[in-house]
């Protein structure tokens, strides 16, 4: 075949121009559409032919022995298949996202309220409800631990697990801590030389993911004896690495594709009915579907750890941070799931994004009988953040700074080192970010000539026509880490694959990422479209026939499964010029991908890639991996610990019924540097997303547990923002190239939910001219629960 | 489980009379989350939804009778002129979609003391009445007298709610609802306020700060009081800060709240008596800007 080569600059210049659905376009995402019509197919929504229906019993107390299990009742009604405790598990009893502490299924012993201890399969829901309930436990109810007091006393209250049962670094009842020094610490010298201290004693409540779609998969047993398992999860091959040992199977014979998922937030990294459905699928050697109902999904998932914490800060007369001293106390729950991570975050994250000379930090996670609680978007930096923020507005205060001017005063930029000894090596423009938040106009005053009920708080419940409403303004910033840290290589894997369908050229990529509304599946095709110069991309379904993706958590899956992508095209496009070189002999030192053509700049297209590849395919499969990264040391929390760091900063303007105590949050801006924005619209969406659930938590979101027991699973209760709470949300974007980073961008969804919230909050306190050291703020912290 | 589908009321009567345990269902927003989280599984189930006359009003002037099933969304766009009480709730509940399907007669039968439309009659005046019927006939039930403790009320058990009977409005009524997000969310509290110039009376209603819906009476009495005193009906003049103040407390003191994951009963106390002031002072320059422009 001859080489066909179009002549001329103006053809060239056709072809040279980037797709605009490449990186830095903002295409739509594929299932936008379907979602909005509810024709997107969920997790939920799975079906086999002959399928069973999976559900677990689970425990009313938070602590208890279990004296005796009698499933013979439930296994006389007709349509039941199955009913299986611990003792019908085949492989290990236990899974843990980092500690496996956790039984499949409760062993004597209880240790959180809804923790599971039986599952059903059966022809038909209502029946295995019905089975389930015919199951009849005997316990013996035991005083829950739930106080940090209590947990800290074993000697008195008891271990949630025995000592010898300890599977890590854990004792009386601390599940993970991490301590950190730097400077000289936090001594007596250090307090005087100081000319200022303000401390403070803060208090988070229990946020949850509050993902719409349940927990809810389908597991079909295979021929070989393996399991196929249909899943909405944020990480199948972490999945399958604590699944495989249960089931008793080696892992390539568990197969994990990605099912819809509904939303995750981090209430997916860890297991939740995976391994029950295919328990009951191997046992019945049916497939077996379990969704959750929403109460059960509350009690099926970790949530976000409540915080005590207590912060002390030192600075000059004119401002200077002198030091900060931080005890931070997390309530991990019955079960470690990722706490010690979170510890590890919290730890190294917890005094921002400022310079301080001498710092001390003491951060735990707790054992105890409340609902265990692990990843959740900001993942320890959204706790301390509220800390910190609120500290930096107390110092303003002491010091009558200008609360913003105190922060540009203090705030890091690159060059400058982290409490853990990092030095920060890329751009971080804590001073401009907030400057520009600051800079913004503000929204205009409130009409009160002209009242339109539904922009003040309370809205259509009609509580004021103007009547004790105050406005305030609040200022934050905050960091968050990107990728895992200390040490751990969370790579990702990906298989790009060129050929010819339909007399064009396709690429198709495939990778084990979990797309939980991030828009990977978009910023794959973006990346592909760019790197190999074609714009047909397909996306394979997520599975665990390639190798790991990582988790879609801690802001990871564009740089790291993004990564992998480009590095697979890139090496897809030089497979592909190479094999025109074999062909036709070429010289060129020029070549590029363009326009569905090899191109040179000098010489012009070269040969499309039609007639280059003809019926093969170039298929390459490629990791990324991240820079390597080191443990904190336990004892001074020095360490390389973090991958890459990201900055938010928020302003919040906000109108209070003071008489009420209702809120209305009126705006919320947020100023972001993201490296670069491979997808401009999914990354204003993520920073508006991320604003809106750290409005949430600032006012209205929390799981609400009493003596161990949860009292709202419901979204009766248990309050997400509704579109008249969310505000108008400015963003204003950042590109500051990361040199570390593929395209130098920036993790952008968790930066936003760390920051966001304190701005709230201190626009609440600005209004109210109250304390407020506990989020969320309730009506009544505004007004009868207040001194005086 | 039985599934009933009567065409018409005399049939439902018929069912509910050879069924009494079978569980109505109107608009299904209540009985369907119940269903849902398992908290009942009634034997039957009858479905009003083919009653067509459920879902009518009609206003002879001085009374809306209000069918059972007429839609919140309808009583706001329809009634909100002789029920401006009842379509100020209306707005306050749930989403368009539940403000779509449920309406007055599902909130009487669930009769929660959340209920949204509860205090809005309460406070319409002393007419208000519930009309059950069944295959014995029928009865008016006063409203004061319908709700009988935590989600019960008076009804036998093969009686249907048929229609409720609200008067005309014939001054300014308001309504107030405490809750923690700005829509879509259940009452912590709330107030209903209503003025009757015509016969001197004012209604008060409090939700979800006792057992049952109920009405400050006190606060009603010592308020029409000094109305009466005072000449105030004829004058319009305002009424001073003592008396709203005084009137806010008498309404606090009447709720018998208590402390749950969605408030404390500190907060509701306070919330009301805050409420009460607006809403009386919101009703009380109304009517104060009608006597004037009357004069
Ligand atoms: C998301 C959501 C939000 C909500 N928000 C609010 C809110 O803000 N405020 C509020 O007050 N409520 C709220 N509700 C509850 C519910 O919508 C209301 O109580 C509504 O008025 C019920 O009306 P329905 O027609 O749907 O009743 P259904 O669910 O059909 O019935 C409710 C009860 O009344 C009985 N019943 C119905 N019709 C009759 C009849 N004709 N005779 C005798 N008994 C009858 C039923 O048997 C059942 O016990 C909410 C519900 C949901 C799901």
């Amino acid at each position: 075949m001859a080489t066909r080569t179009i002549q001329g600059q103006k053809n060239l210049q056709n072809i040279n121009q980037a797709s605009k659905d490449g990186i830095g376009g903002s295409p739509l995402r594929p299932d936008g559409n379907l979602k909005v019509r509810g024709e997107f197919a969920y997790s939920s929504d799975l079906w086999h032919e002959d399928m069973l229906w999976g559900m677990a019993l689970r425990s009313p107390h938070p602590r208890a022995n279990i004296l005796s299990v009698d499933i013979s009742e439930a296994l006389k009604v007709p349509g039941v298949y199955a009913v299986l405790t611990h003792e019908d598990i085949p492989g290990s009893k236990y899974y843990g996202l980092e500690i496996r502490d956790q039984p499949v299924l409760a062993i004597d012993k209880i240790r959180y309220h809804g923790e599971a201890i039986a599952l059903v399969a059966a022809d038909h829901p209502e029946t295995a409800r019905r089975a389930v309930k015919k199951i009849k436990v005997e316990y013996e109810v035991l005083t829950p631990i739930v106080t940090e007091e209590q947990c800290l006393d074993p000697e008195t209250h008891g271990y949630v697990h025995e000592p010898h049962e300890y599977k890590s670094h854990a004792y009386g009842n601390i599940c993970h801590e991490q301590k950190l020094v730097s400077g000289l610490g936090v001594t007596d010298e250090v307090r005087a030389m100081a000319d200022v201290i303000v401390s403070g004693d803060y208090e988070v409540g229990m946020q949850d993911q509050a993902f719409l779609g349940p927990e809810s998969g389908l597991a079909v047993p295979a021929e070989d004896g393996g399991i196929d398992l249909y899943i909405a999860t944020q990480w199948l091959h972490v999945d399958r690495e604590q699944m495989a040992p249960v089931l008793d199977l080696p892992e390539e014979k568990v197969r994990l594709t990605l099912a819809g998922v509904g939303g995750a937030f981090g209430g997916r990294e860890d297991i939740s009915m995976q391994i029950h459905a295919c328990l009951l699928a191997q046992h019945t050697d049916k497939p077996v579907k379990i969704v959750y109902s929403r109460d059960e999904s509350f009690y099926g998932h970790v949530h976000r750890h409540p915080a005590r914490m207590h912060y002390e800060h030192g600075a000059t007369r004119d401002g200077k941070l002198v030091f900060a001293d931080c005890r931070i106390v997390l309530d991990g729950g019955a079960y470690a799931s990722a706490s010690p991570a979170v510890v590890g975050n919290a730890a190294s994250l917890g005094h921002g994004p400022y310079v301080i000379p001498n710092v001390k930090m003491h951060a735990i996670a707790l054992y105890s009988n409340n609902p265990s609680c692990g990843a959740m978007r900001g993942f320890g930096a959204v706790q301390a953040a509220f800390g910190y923020e609120s500290q930096m507005d107390k110092l303003a205060a002491e010091l009558g700074m200008d609360p913003v001017e105190l922060r540009q005063l203090n705030a890091m930029s690159e060059g400058d080192f982290m409490p853990t000894g990092q030095q920060i090596d890329s751009p971080a423009p804590v001073v401009e970010l907030l400057q520009r938040a600051k800079d913004m106009p503000l929204p205009p005053p409130l009409d009160t000539e002209h009242l339109d009920v539904r922009a003040l708080p309370g809205a259509l419940s009609n509580t004021s026509h103007g009547e004790g409403i105050v406005r305030g303004v609040g200022y934050s910033v905050g960091i968050k880490n990107v990728g895992f840290s200390e040490g751990f290589d969370d790579y990702s894997t990906a298989r790009v694959r060129l050929e010819v369908i339909g007399g064009e050229p396709v690429a198709m990529v495939h990778t084990a990422m979990a797309e939980v509304g991030q828009g990977g599946v978009t910023v794959h095709a973006q990346i592909v479209r760019t790197e190999l110069g074609v714009e047909q991309v397909t996306i394979h379904p997520a599975n665990t026939e390639v190798g790991s993706a990582g988790s879609t958590s801690a802001s990871r899956q564009t740089y790291m499964t993004g990564g992998a992508v480009k590095l697979a095209a890139e090496a897809v496009g030089r497979a592909l010029i190479e094999k025109g070189r074999r062909r036709y002999g070429w010289t060129h030192q020029d070549i590029t991908l363009a326009g569905g053509k090899v191109v040179s700049e000098s010489a012009g297209v070269l040969v499309p890639m039609v007639d280059l590849l003809g019926d093969e395919a170039i298929d390459l499969t490629r990791e990324h991996h991240h820079r390597p990264t080191q443990a904190f040391d336990k004892e001074t929390g020095q360490g390389f610990g973090h991958v890459q760091y990201t900055f938010c900063a928020n302003r919040a303007v906000v109108d209070v019924d003071v008489e009420l105590g209702l809120v209305k949050v009126v705006e919320l801006t947020a100023v972001q540097d993201v490296g670069k924005a491979l997808n401009p619209l999914s990354v204003v969406g993520q920073i508006q997303g991320g604003c809106t659930q750290a409005l949430g938590l600032a006012v209205m979101e929390e799981i609400i547990v009493r003596d161990g027991k949860v009292r709202n699973a419901s979204f009766t209760d248990y309050l997400i923002p509704t579109i008249l709470d969310t505000p108008p949300i400015p963003v204003d974007v950042l590109e500051l190239p990361d040199p570390h980073a593929p395209y130098g961008l920036r993790g952008v969804g968790e930066a936003p939910t760390v920051s966001a919230t304190p701005s709230i909050v201190a626009a609440i306190r600005n209004a109210t001219g109250l304390a407020l050291n506990r989020i969320p703020v309730r009506p009544e912290h505004l007004t009868t629960e207040q001194p005086g | 489980m039985e599934f009933l589908r009567p065409a018409t009321w005399d049939e439902a009567l018929a069912a509910k009379a050879e069924y009494p345990t079978a569980l109505p269902i109107a608009g299904g927003t209540d009985v369907m989350v119940e269903l849902n989280f398992d908290v009942h599984r009634p034997s039957a189930i009858l479905d009003l939804n083919r009653v067509t006359e459920l879902t009518e009003w009609t206003n002879d002037g001085s009374v809306v009778r209000l069918g059972a099933s007429v839609p919140y969304a309808r009583i706001i766009s329809e009634l909100s002129g002789p029920l401006p009480g009842l379509a100020l709730a209306a707005h306050t509940v749930g989403s368009p979609q539940i403000r779509n399907r449920g309406g007055v007669g599902g909130n009487l039968g669930a009769a929660s003391p959340a209920g949204d439309s509860h205090p809005a009659l309460l406070a319409a005046g002393r007419d208000v009445h519930v009309e059950a019927a069944s295959v014995r006939g029928t009865r008016l039930i006063p409203i004061d007298e319908f709700y009988v403790g935590v989600k019960r009320n008076c009804l036998e058990a093969d009686e249907l709610i048929r229609a409720v009977h609200v008067p005309v409005a014939d001054g300014p009524q308001q309504f107030s609802k405490i809750g923690t997000r700005n829509a879509m969310v259940i009452a912590v509290c709330a107030f209903g306020f209503a003025l009757h110039p015509k016969n001197g009376t004012v209604g008060t209603g409090i939700g979800s700060a006792a057992p049952t819906p109920r009405r400050a009476v006190e606060a009603e009495e010592y308020l029409q009081g000094v109305l009466a005193e005072r000449g105030l009906w004829e004058s319009g003049e305002l009424l001073g800060t003592e008396v709203v103040q005084r009137f806010g407390e008498l309404v606090k003191a009447a709720a018998s709240p208590i402390d749950d994951v969605r408030g404390t009963a500190d907060y509701r106390r306070h919330a009301l008596a805050v409420m009460a002031r607006r809403t009386l002072t919101w009703c009380w320059n109304d009517y104060g800007k009608q006597i004037r422009s009357a004069a």
